[in-house]
């Protein structure tokens, strides 16, 4: 099939899509740099400085929120509204405006929450710490986000919709679910920052770990996977693999995936039964899940060789191994057995960083990679060396990072379980933080590098913006004359 | 974009026909080791609510063919862990403390039962080996305010300092200077002679602060400062401070004193438990 029989694609929307990458990397390295920082604090405690917003309670959210909603949110409304226009042969609904809106809505809400974590305000519920105020702006920009997205996806002028946009708009429409479902709660005044939830006790942790654990599902799965979708075809050029596999897997990953919250409060309050439905569907949830590493792994059979050549590629396909791994981890830490050892635990933090780190921000990094010569008409990236050394350092921080925390984790669920032969504890508490400080420094370590290797990546992309002349005619990503499929005999 | 089915060169399989923006989907079936293995675990997971608590009804819920509950087994591990200590603690709980310190075996154990329990409950007051902190006092040396004896540690234990129990040990020292009774002057003078009393150079008005120190401190404190143990009147005449060493520190505990709290904690441990602590308290170093 050539281009030529096609009428000319439109002129897309990019403005904004560039501002989101550019918004994306740089809260990549604001929350790096936090991690970095609390991860010193917890090797080191007298670096919270003595002062209330250096306070790890305080930074932590601004990490974990620069994390997944700066340097995540604005990587996936970018890289959403980059795929829905071409898969779509469709400019974006409600045009450039709207799409701003959207954009700067989004960068106010995160600013002003952590400016608020700082202050010292929060609802104290994990990833939804900010307050009633923020979270209706957050609603108002997510529902014109749902607009563009959907709009321009009911414009579109291809026959069907792309499996990448399935994943996006799964994540879209689950997230304005999610965050108004957990935020219902009852400001005290209307002037006050402060409000109450208006679900108490377990129901309370319940909502929150619907919420948080849909929080994995649908924004750091579901919507990196639409990423992985248009962009290891399109970097490693070759057909997805199985458009069977990515129905099925589509449909069970989505209809398994909101039940699995339970597994966060086994051993607790919450009554058995919702507990054994938490593991059962946690378990479920394995297969739905390697469903999206098998059709990002097998796209590039016949193409392996294109890692050497094609630099995003070696993060994306590196990011979809990571998937694999942790998404084989979560079900077994979801059983209750292999929980009562993990649980409280630094393997928690080891598996989720393993997500973050192997998976969120790798399959980020290919995306924007590939994504900065294309939108700023640009033959290559500026270093391909540079490239390289981003990929080992930050593949050996990650390495580091989940490693010392299985090493922690695992000592501190087996110090905290250990019975002498009297039958009383074996070890404090305190024992077990002193056990576990070389493995803190050892993560802080894995951070660093980790961070480094994004420092370079800026740094690459700066100077394949400034130094690479532009390419006036031609897409670089043009599906190529001579692509491999042949016709039907 | 019309729909056109083509094939793959290299696996051999055909495509879907669609494309958007170059991409193409192949018709591949759904790998059978992974059908195999999601169904397994869908297997797995019916299994698992049928053994367990699972589904909800508007009353109830469906108990599970294991009669299973959380509680039962948690009361069950709880009573197994009871029925382990229960030998050691019960003899513990009946023997005298020269009985226990007669027996070596009983006695290890009884010290590694208060060496835990110290560590889990009295640690963060009191610092790691009873190496104390400033407004906790030290365990470790063989200066005590209420008492260095097993009995008195115990005592002390048991009941608390200024805690909630009816038993509770107690003490107050006046506030001399908010309340007036001392002038500012007359506070330095006290402090000029306590100074001293510890070995700092002694103030300038020692001689007036001494006799100031008789009328007002020395019923509680001792008239050379070597403090009172039925009061709980603190030494002076000592190099180990609760609330610290300096003039400074001096003179805010005379104008306005600080009083800590220590839980009694026979809410919460039990006599043979408590008997042990007091052990391992007492074998600190300063024990008397």
């Amino acid at each position: 099939m050539s281009e030529a029989v096609m009428a000319p694609a439109p002129i897309y929307n990019e403005r904004v899509i560039k501002a989101c990458v550019i918004a994306g990397m740089f809260w990549a390295v604001v929350a790096l740099a936090a991690g970095v920082y609390l991860a010193l604090e917890l090797t080191w405690p007298a670096f919270n400085l003595g002062f209330s917003f250096t306070n790890f309670g305080r930074l932590r959210p601004v990490h974990t929120s620069a994390a997944i909603f700066a340097f995540g949110g604005s990587v996936l409304i970018g890289t959403s509204f980059h795929v829905v226009q071409r898969t779509c042969r469709a400019r974006l609904f409600g045009g450039e405006a709207l799409a701003s809106f959207v954009f700067w809505g989004y960068q106010f809400f995160i600013v002003m929450a952590a400016l608020s974590y700082v202050m010292g305000f929060s609802q104290s519920k994990e990833y939804a710490e900010p307050e009633w105020y923020l979270d209706l702006w957050l609603t108002i920009v997510w529902v014109a986000y749902l607009v563009v997205f959907a709009g321009t996806l009911m414009k579109r002028e291809e026959p069907h919709i792309y499996v990448a946009n399935w994943f996006y708009l799964a994540f879209i429409l689950t997230v304005a679910m999610l965050h108004i479902g957990n935020n219902l709660a009852v400001p005290i005044s209307p002037f006050s920052a402060k409000s109450y939830s208006a679900f108490s006790g377990v129901q309370d942790a319940l909502v929150q770990w619907w919420y948080g654990h849909n929080a994995v599902g649908f924004f750091l799965t579901a919507g990196f996977l639409g990423i992985m979708y248009y962009y290891i075809p399109k970097a490693a050029n070759r057909p997805v693999y199985s458009y069977r596999l990515s129905v099925v897997h589509f449909w069970s990953l989505i209809f398994l995936y909101i039940w699995a919250g339970p597994h966060h409060l086994h051993y607790t309050a919450l009554p058995n039964w919702a507990q054994t439905l938490g593991m059962a569907f946690s378990i479920m949830l394995w297969m739905p899940s390697w469903g999206g590493m098998i059709n990002g792994l097998m796209t590039l059979s016949g193409a392996w060789d294109k890692l050497r050549t094609e630099p995003s590629l070696r993060f994306l396909v590196t990011a979809v191994g990571f998937y694999g791994m942790s998404t084989f981890e979560g079900p077994v830490m979801s059983i209750r057995a292999v929980n009562s050892l993990s649980h409280y635990t630094d393997w928690t933090i080891g598996h989720v960083h393993s997500g973050a780190l192997g998976w969120v921000a790798f399959i980020s990094f290919g995306a924007v990679y590939y994504m900065v010569p294309v939108l700023w008409h640009r033959p290559a990236l500026y270093s391909k060396r540079l490239v390289a050394w981003h990929y080992w350092i930050a593949t050996l921080g990650i390495v580091l990072y989940i490693t010392s925390m299985w090493v922690a984790g695992i000592m501190q669920g087996l110090m905290w379980r250990a019975y002498d032969t009297l039958g009383f504890l074996q070890y404090s508490f305190v024992e077990s933080v002193e056990a576990v400080h070389p493995y803190y420094f050892i993560r802080m370590m894995g951070g660093v590098m980790f961070l480094a290797g994004a420092l370079l990546m800026v740094f690459n992309l700066i100077q394949t913006v400034r130094t690479q002349p532009m390419v006036v005619a031609g897409r670089r990503d043009a599906p190529p004359l001579g692509a491999s499929p042949v016709p039907a005999e | 974009m019309p729909t056109k089915v083509e094939k793959d060169s290299v696996s051999g399989r055909l495509t879907t026909g669609h494309e958007w923006d170059g991409l193409k989907e192949l018709n591949t079936p759904l790998p059978k080791w992974w059908l195999y293995v999601f169904l397994a675990c869908v297997v797995f997971a019916a299994g698992q609510m049928l053994l367990y608590p699972s589904v909800p009804f508007f009353t109830g819920y469906f108990p599970g063919l294991l009669g299973y509950s959380q509680r039962v087994e948690v009361d069950r591990a709880v009573q197994a862990v009871a029925q382990q200590r229960a030998e050691t603690v019960n003899r513990i709980g009946a023997l005298s403390f020269e009985q226990i310190r007669a027996d070596p075996p009983l006695l290890n154990a009884a010290l590694s039962i208060g060496r835990i329990t110290f560590a889990e409950n009295c640690q963060p007051c009191h610092g790691t080996e009873g190496t104390g902190r400033p407004g906790y006092p030290a365990l470790g040396d063989d200066v005590w305010i209420w008492g260095g004896s097993l009995a008195a540690i115990q005592q002390t234990i048991t009941h608390g300092v200024r805690s909630e129990d009816k038993d509770t040990r107690t003490s107050a020292m006046p506030a001399f200077g908010a309340l007036g009774s001392l002038k500012p002057a007359e506070m330095e003078a006290v402090a000029d002679y306590v100074q001293g009393l510890f070995g700092l150079p002694p103030g300038k008005n020692a001689a007036e602060g001494q006799k100031l120190f008789v009328d007002n401190c020395a019923s509680c404190h001792g008239d050379k400062g070597q403090g009172n143990q039925e009061l709980g009147g603190p030494p002076l005449a000592s190099r180990v401070h609760l609330y610290g060493g300096d003039r400074a520190a001096i003179l805010a505990q005379i104008n306005q004193p600080k009083h800590g709290v220590m839980p009694a904690w026979n809410a919460r441990l039990s006599a043979p438990i408590i008997k042990s602590l007091t052990l391992y308290v007492h074998s600190l170093g300063g024990g008397q």
